[in-house]
Order: structure tokens, then C-alpha cells, then sequence
């Protein structure tokens, strides 16, 4: 390995964040609300929609409770960090920026073996696709590169890409340890230390503790909500966190166990209701800005 | 005419393996018709792809199109000279360029318009936009706002050269130039645009790197190919992983390499057992300080210790504790759970008399549907099954049964090796079968959702190479296709001719393995001397009947028969009949042939239709009872005669 000290894991964050700054990127804090992924922010779901342009990046803590291991597995978490690139509409040197963050970050592409592998991206939740890669590092994911096509089933007027960085994987392949755990995050401070009581309670209470009829029961009360707000069309963002604790809950549910394959299609059915009534509201009103 | 080579670069960003070789073929035959098309000669000399490129290379394109005339036809002569002038301002021509011909119609004028041939570098310049973009690529994208055109993923830079000249034209702002692009990492020099050159070079390398260690790739076709398409400076290299993880079942590990990490599996070549070492294909030229090694090894220890963890958690609940699970996965909306579909497999496969293996197999077969390792490594279902079934100490024919009762996956794949196997995935697959077109899921056209070709596929290979004798019962629409199946097995599979096949299943279907037997005689007797002389006979013999409408073989009145060709050919019958009563066709079609010329003679000497109407009806019932003892095997009169 090189003789460079070791990148902390905040110090990869901080790098990454003034390389995209450096690109013109505004650079946006997480999202206050439970969200599954970085795309499902508003930064993301709303700002590819509509004609304007739009650079923004920012880590986000993404929650999926199935994923969940009680903190027991080097590699799985119920909650990992993704930092999250939006460059609407797309650079056509995309990649090239893209190849320059890996080297902002200590990568010597020159010593590294990089391929860019199919994996087109969908969320029916959200009405959303796009078509893309999974970008590997020495055979191991670190990138998920998004060109977004639809979102909340409308066709995008200028096509964002997304990179979507995995930061754990990013930084345990920095540090050259095989736990996440093991990372330091920064000076006398390991992974572990910041996160590991997080995976176990929550892994406690998503697959053991969570009221099944509580989360139903909320469940219906947000999307209730969600369909309320939407009437009122000048306030999509209000209605959008209803429709991000109903994608929550769905998924705390699925981690229950409590929604059958038969149901799955159903509920997620309704999730997708809110998100595409928000995005068109919110479209919307971006096309109308813009021929006002 | 001098003529000049073309060179077309079509420079994206990484397409994704499986779709280049299609698209290349299609380039090729779309820009090989275009040049034909445009009387611009010159011939498509190769074509090539890196994921990053498509190259085509054509020679022998003039420089323009040959001048050419074109005629107008004008008004009649009797006309007048106003519509004369009309027609001159129209062609644009002056009245005296213009000329009359005499048709059938009468006279009429006429303009020959001389339309001198276009440039082909103005041609190709219109043209290629629409060539590039008419490439049908499985999924499409927009990139350049959604009024933009539609690829595979961006183009990002042309290369078009007619001779020395860069042929001008431009997709989504991406203008055609002369400079092509590199490797990404490695630059101009780091680009192998051959395929089989890339080929070549990963197999060359991996031998190398195994050499001298005892070791082996197992081959992978599939595998090679991907990697191929994925890389445009294929180098191999050898890591290794740690022995403890041997002890996880060899199916795992080497599905975790092939289908998660791309890497072929090394095994031992004294042993054939798989060696704690894995070939990656890296998409650079070296790795001197082994980092790009040390992270692939990285990975897969991190993707083992997944397994690992699958494999532990999986343990703590049995399969058999495992079934009631079955409710909540649901084998198809409109058919039920997998526990219905398990309850089902029990009871057919005891009414395929299978034993209690058997029986205990088809209890447990799904049941690893509601493991980890399946959910995380599909591929494995039946196989993870059939290998915690071994770990939770079920008897041998149980687990092995479980193990495979998906095969067989393809026609390549050989069929289940045991009885209780062999039930359990006929059970499996004519379940699937019947409950899909229950609920109206058969396939239709190139659909078919839920792979019931191959479960039919699967049902007839079982049933013939495995030798079981079960009646063919099924009905309606489900019977109909199991036929259609059953012919392209036997010929497409099997190599018969498409007329013996029709002969054999003509004269019914008993079950699968007897259909086999018949047509194995019927191909060993058919090139024997009498045989095809015999078939058409029997072609004569079923038309007469047809022509008379007559269908009964009841008794023949031997004092009816007339002495000579009639009188023997009845007794021929009665000799062959003898022989024929048994299950071995080959002896029987034999003594079949053997009646030719007895019925040669008959056809020769004997008038079917006598005056006598009892003689008449005598002689249609000999040869009632000829056609319907002797097409129990096969229907002779489907036969086409081979060489006339």
C-alpha cells in the first residue's frame, strides 16, 4: 500500500464534498426525515425534475431496516452513509469528473483496476428509473452512476446523473479493513465507536420490537395526510415527508415481516400514489416558473 | 474508378457486455444494405467492438454514385402547347429539351432529366446519424435532454473517414472527426479493439498464470465472453482466499465467484476439487504491486463471510420446520403459495408411485425458498435445499433428490441422476405446467413468463432419457402443447425426420419411452429395401379407404377371397400378424416390410372395387385390417419417400 497516512473517514467525506464544490455543486446537509437512499432526499426526488439546472451534493444517512444484521456482520447495516452527487443536466465529461473524485480521495487510478458494469437503477416507490452502472474498484462496488430517466413516472426534461458513493465500502477499502467497524472515523475514534449501539437497537427494534398494528395504524395516517396535502397544490414539499414516512414504514413492516408477497405490490402501489401526485405538483410548477 | 475504404468509430460510454455483438451484427447488415442501396459499391471487411467502441471497417466505396437519367412523363402530344408549356415549366426544362414517345396510349412528351450522382461522403453524411441511431438496442436512454436522440448510453465522440476525409456529420453535438479516444486509464496504446485478440489474450494469460501449480480453470464460455466485452486491456490475475472457506459448500463459493464477482474458479487438476484460488480479468495492463489482487481478495472474503453468516443463520431453523413458511411466498398470484405448490408436488409425486424419499423430498423441495442463501444467491434454489437437507441429516436419496429437482436447466443440462430425483422434478414441472394453464398462463409467441417451454422441455427429456413409462394423459390445450414439444424434441434434440416423427405419434401416444422405441425401429428399418416401397402402399391403401369412406375391420369372409394375389395376401397378413404381437418393434417392422411383395402383387392383379359389392366390401376389409393391425407403431402413410 502507499506510504500516504491513512485518509480518516470524515476526511474522505470533507474531500469529496470540496471536490464537488469545487464543481460548481452546492453542498447540501442530509435530509431530516428517515429516507431508504440518498435519491429519495428532496434534493434529489424533487430538483431532477423541471427544466432548471441544478448541482448539488450531500451525504445522506439512508435507513433499511431489513438490511439490518444487530450489528453482527462486517458488511451489512441498517443505516449507511451515502454521499450523494446531482449534476442536472449531465456534463458530457461526467465520468471523467467522476474518475478525478476517486483521485481526490487518494485512489492512484493508474494501480487500480476500474470497470463499469450494467445496472440500471429503478424504485417503483417512487416512479423512478434510470440506466446506468455499478462502478468497480478492484472487483468491489464503490459508485452507483445513474443517468435519471423518470421520476414520479415523469420523463426528466434535462438528464441528471447520479452518483451514488457507498462510503463505508469506500472508506474500509481506503483503510484496508475487512469491518466496517474497524474504520476510524476520525483520530481515536473507530466506526464502531459512532455507530455500532445504533445497528444493534435499531436491528432490536425493526425486527423484533416494532408494533405491527402501531406501524399500520401510522401508516395509514401519514398517507392520509399525504392525500390531504396534495389537494392543496402549493405545498408538495409537505406533502412529500408524508409520503417518505409512509416509505418508511412500508419498510419497517417489510422487516416485520408483516407484508406478504401478495400485499407488497399493493402497498408499494400506494406509496407510489403520494410520490407521483407530489412530483407533478411540483413539476408542475417548475415548467410554470420558467414560461412565466 | 479509384475507389476508398471507410473507417466508422461510434466512441459511447460502456455499453453493457451482452448487447454488442448483436448490435455489431446488425451495424454490419444495415450499413453493408445502405451501400447497396445507394449504388456506392464497396463491401463491410470487418466489424469489431471494445464496450467503449463500435468499429466498422468497408472497402471499395467509389467517391460518388454513377450519374444517372431520370424520365418524366409530360402530357399528350394532342394536348396543345399550353399544356406543352406547362409541363416545360414544371420539369424546368425549355421546350425544345424536350422530346416525345409513342405509347400504347398514344404519343406523349417527355423530359430526360440527367441526375448526376451524389458525392458519397454527402450520402454517408445524411445517412449515418440514422444508422447509428436505428441500432435496436434492448433498453434505450435519452442524455441530452428528453428531445434528444435515444442510445444505449451517451455517444461521446465519431470517428467517420471516407479515404483521408473525415465524412461530416453530428448526433446530440458530438461532431465526426478524425481523433478517436483511449483507455480510460491507459491511454491511446491501451486500447485492443480486436475481441478475439482479447480473447486470446485472457486464455493465453491464464494458462500462464497457472502453470506449474497443480492447478485448473474450469472453462466458462460464458464467463470468457462477458469479460471479453467488459474490458479494452483484458490482463488476468491469480488471487487467493483463505482454506477455512472450503469447508462452505463448493456451489456457493463458486457462485459467489462466476455470478457476483466475475471470477473464474480454479480447482486442482489432480483432483478436480476447487483450489482456494480465483482468476479475476482486470481492465488494465498490470498490477505490479499486487494492490488491484489484494482488493479483489478483500471483496471476496467479505462476500464469503456473507455466505458464511447465510449458511450459519440458515441452520438454525430446519427445512422442515421451514415448510408452513411456504404460505407467504407466492409461487403465482393466480395459483397459490409455494405451500399449496407443495402439497401438490406430495400428492403427484405419489401418484407417480414415488416412495416415501421420494415424498419426504417433494415435502421439503421449496422450503429453502425462505432461507438467506437462496434470497441472496437465487441461482442456488433446490441446490442450497438439497445441500442443508444433507447438513440436517436426511437420507441420501432425499437430499439428492432436493438438490436437483430443477434440472434439467437447459438442453445442454443432463437430467436428474436418481428415481426419487427424477419424480420429484417431474412432479415439480408438470405441476407448474398444469396449474399455469389452469389459470390461463400458457405461452403465446416468443412470451413465456413463467418458462413453461423449458418445464415441458424438462417433463419430455425426463420421461424418455430417464425411461419411465407414464401414461400420457393430459388434455385440451396443455396436451396440444406437450405435442408441439414433443416433436422438436425428437427433432430437433433427438435428429429425427419431421415424417417419422408424424408417423410414429399418428398412431397415438402410450408414453414417452414406447414413442422412443417406435422411432428407433422406424429409423433402423427405414432404409431397408422394402420399407419406403411398403409406405406408399400403405399411403394407396389409406386413400382408397378414405375415398370409399370406409373404416371397418371387422372380419374378413374367406370364402370371398378370390385364389391367388387376394387369397395370399390375406394369408401373408395372418403370417405377419403373428410376428407382430410384440413389444419389440424392430422384428416387427421387419416382418412388416416383408409383406411388400404380396402387396405389390394384390395392387398388380386385383381390382378393389368388383363388381360384386360383397367381394367389393371384402376386399376394403382386408385391407382395413392390413392398414389398422400394421399402423400400431406407425402410421406408414406419413411416410414422404426419401429419394424420388
Amino acid at each position: 500500500m502507499s506510504a500516504a497516512p491513512k485518509p480518516y473517514y470524515q476526511d474522505t467525506v470533507l474531500r469529496l464534498k470540496s471536490y464537488w464544490a469545487e464543481r460548481g455543486c452546492i453542498i447540501q446537509e442530509p435530509y431530516d426525515l428517515e429516507v431508504g437512499a440518498g435519491t429519495m432526499a428532496p434534493e434529489t426526488f424533487l430538483r431532477v425534475l423541471g427544466p432548471k439546472e441544478y448541482r448539488v451534493a450531500y451525504v445522506q444517512p439512508s435507513r433499511r431496516p431489513a438490511d439490518g444484521r444487530y450489528g453482527e456482520n462486517p458488511n451489512r447495516l441498517y443505516k449507511h452513509q451515502q454521499l450523494q452527487v446531482i449534476l442536472k443536466p449531465s456534463p458530457a465529461d461526467v465520468i471523467d469528473q467522476y474518475l478525478g473524485s476517486l483521485e481526490a480521495i487518494g485512489i492512484n487510478l493508474k494501480q487500480h483496476d476500474i470497470k463499469f458494469e450494467e445496472d440500471n437503477w429503478e424504485s417503483p416507490t417512487l416512479g423512478a428509473w434510470g440506466i446506468g452502472w455499478q462502478v468497480m474498484l478492484d472487483g468491489m462496488e464503490i459508485t452507483q452512476f445513474t443517468y435519471f430517466q423518470q421520476c414520479g413516472g415523469i420523463d426528466l426534461d434535462l438528464v441528471p446523473a447520479e452518483l451514488t458513493y457507498g462510503l463505508e465500502r469506500l472508506v474500509a477499502f481506503l483503510q484496508n479493513v475487512d469491518s466496517v467497524y474497524d474504520i476510524e472515523w476520525a483520530p481515536g475514534f473507530t466506526y464502531r465507536q459512532v455507530r455500532f449501539e445504533d445497528e444493534k437497537q435499531f436491528s432490536i427494534y425493526n425486527f423484533e420490537v416494532a408494533d405491527v398494528a402501531t406501524l399500520w395504524k401510522l401508516f395509514d395516517l401519514h398517507e392520509a395526510e399525504g392525500h390531504q396535502l396534495l389537494k392543496d397544490k402549493t405545498i408538495p414539499l409537505a406533502a412529500y415527508d408524508q409520503t417518505l414516512k409512509c416509505s418508511h414504514l412500508f419498510n419497517l413492516l417489510d422487516s416485520r415481516g408483516a407484508i406478504s408477497v401478495t400485499e407488497r405490490v399493493g402497498v408499494i402501489g400506494r406509496v407510489r400514489r403520494l410520490a407521483v401526485g407530489v412530483a407533478q405538483i411540483w413539476n408542475e410548477r417548475e415548467q410554470a416558473e420558467v414560461t412565466a | 474508378m479509384n475507389v476508398l475504404p471507410f473507417y466508422l468509430e461510434i466512441g459511447s460510454e460502456e455499453i453493457p457486455d451482452w448487447m454488442i455483438v448483436p448490435a455489431l451484427n446488425h451495424l454490419q447488415d444495415a450499413f453493408q444494405r445502405w451501400l447497396d442501396a445507394n449504388v456506392v459499391g464497396g463491401r463491410v471487411t470487418k466489424v469489431d467492438a471494445t464496450p467503449r467502441r463500435l468499429v466498422l471497417h468497408a472497402e471499395g466505396l467509389k467517391a460518388r454514385q454513377e450519374d444517372t437519367t431520370e424520365i418524366v412523363m409530360g402530357p399528350p402530344r394532342s394536348a396543345g402547347e399550353g399544356a406543352l408549356r406547362g409541363f416545360a415549366k414544371k420539369t424546368g426544362a425549355t421546350v425544345d429539351q424536350l422530346q416525345t414517345e409513342v405509347t400504347p396510349k398514344g404519343e406523349y412528351w417527355k423530359f430526360e432529366r440527367a441526375v448526376p450522382g451524389r458525392a458519397t461522403s454527402d450520402l454517408l453524411g445524411e445517412a449515418l446519424p440514422g444508422l447509428i441511431l436505428g441500432i435496436p438496442w434492448p433498453k434505450t436512454m435519452y442524455w441530452a435532454g428528453k428531445t434528444g436522440p435515444r442510445w444505449i448510453r451517451p455517444i461521446r465522440w465519431l470517428v467517420a473517414l471516407l479515404g483521408d476525409d473525415v465524412v461530416p456529420f453530428e448526433i446530440a453535438g458530438v461532431t465526426s472527426g478524425r481523433e478517436s479516444q483511449g483507455h480510460r486509464l491507459l491511454g491511446k496504446d491501451g486500447v485492443i479493439v480486436s475481441a478475439e485478440e482479447r480473447r486470446a489474450k485472457i486464455e493465453r494469460e491464464i494458462e500462464a498464470l497457472v502453470a506449474g501449480k497443480g492447478l485448473r480453470v474450469k472453462p466458462d464460455p460464458d464467463l470468457l465472453h462477458t469479460l471479453v466485452y467488459i474490458t479494452e486491456f483484458p490482463t488476468p490475475i491469480l488471487g487467493s482466499f483463505e482454506e477455512q472457506y472450503l469447508k462452505l459448500p463448493r456451489e456457493v463459493l463458486s457462485t459467489v465467484m462466476r455470478h457476483h464477482q466475475k471470477y473464474f474458479s480454479v480447482e486442482s487438476a489432480a483432483t478436480g476439487d476447487l483450489a482456494p484460488h480465483f482468476i479475476a480479468v482486470m481492465n488494465t495492463n498490470a498490477d505490479p504491486e499486487g494492490l488491484v489482487r489484494h482488493g479483489n481478495e478483500r471483496v471476496l472474503r467479505a462476500r464469503f463471510n456473507d455466505a458464511r453468516f447465510f449458511f450459519d443463520v440458515d441452520q438454525k431453523k430446519k427445512l422442515a420446520d421451514r415448510v408452513e413458511d411456504l404460505a407467504h411466498v407466492t409461487f403465482q398470484a393466480k395459483v397459490g403459495s409455494y405451500l399449496e405448490k407443495t402439497r401438490r408436488m406430495i400428492a403427484l409425486v405419489k401418484e407417480l408411485g414415488g416412495n416415501e424419499h421420494a415424498q419426504r423430498a417433494a415435502l421439503l423441495a421449496k422450503a429453502d425458498l425462505t432461507t438467506d442463501m437462496v434470497k441472496e444467491f437465487t441461482d442456488l434454489q433446490g441446490v442450497v435445499g438439497g445441500l442443508y437437507a444433507k447438513e440436517q441429516g436426511e437420507p441420501e436419496p432425499v437430499w439428492r433428490a432436493v438438490y436437483d429437482h430443477y434440472k434439467p436447466l437447459s438442453m445442454e443440462d443432463s437430467i436428474p441422476a436418481t428415481a426419487e430425483s427424477r419424480i420429484l422434478a417431474l412432479a415439480d414441472k408438470l405441476d407448474t405446467l398444469r396449474e399455469c394453464f389452469k389459470v390461463g398462463l400458457q405461452p403465446s409467441g416468443s412470451k413465456d413468463p413463467f418458462a413453461l417451454r423449458r418445464a415441458a422441455q424438462g417433463v419430455i427429456r425426463i420421461l424418455v432419457e430417464g425411461n419411465i413409462a407414464l401414461p400420457f394423459a393430459e388434455q385440451g390445450e396443455l396436451r396440444e402443447f406437450l405435442i408441439d414439444r414433443i416433436r422438436y424434441y425428437f427433432r430437433e434434440v433427438r435428429g429425427y425426420r419431421y415424417d417419422e416423427v408424424n408417423a410414429v405419434l399418428a398412431s397415438g401416444i402410450r408414453d414417452l419411452p414406447d414413442v422412443a422405441a417406435r422411432l428407433e425401429a422406424l429409423r433402423a428399418v427405414r432404409p431397408t429395401e422394402d420399407f419406403e416401397p411398403l409406405a406408399a402402399s400403405f399411403k394407396r391403401i389409406a386413400n382408397i379407404l378414405k375415398q370409399a369412406n370406409f373404416a371397418d375391420a371387422g372380419a374378413i369372409d374367406e370364402k370371398l377371397l378370390e385364389h391367388g394375389p387376394e387369397a395370399d395376401l390375406y394369408k401373408e397378413f395372418e403370417r405377419v400378424r403373428k410376428t407382430t404381437k410384440t413389444s419389440d418393434y424392430l422384428p416387427a417392422l421387419e416382418a412388416i416390410a416383408t409383406l411388400r411383395p404380396a402387396v405389390d402383387r394384390f395392387f398388380d392383379k386385383v381390382l378393389v372395387n368388383a363388381q360384386d359389392d360383397g367381394i367389393r366390401r371384402n376386399r376394403l376389409t382386408l385391407l382395413c385390417n392390413l392398414l389398422t393391425e400394421f399402423s400400431a407403431i406407425a402410421d406408414f402413410s406419413e411416410i414422404v419417400p426419401s429419394n424420388t
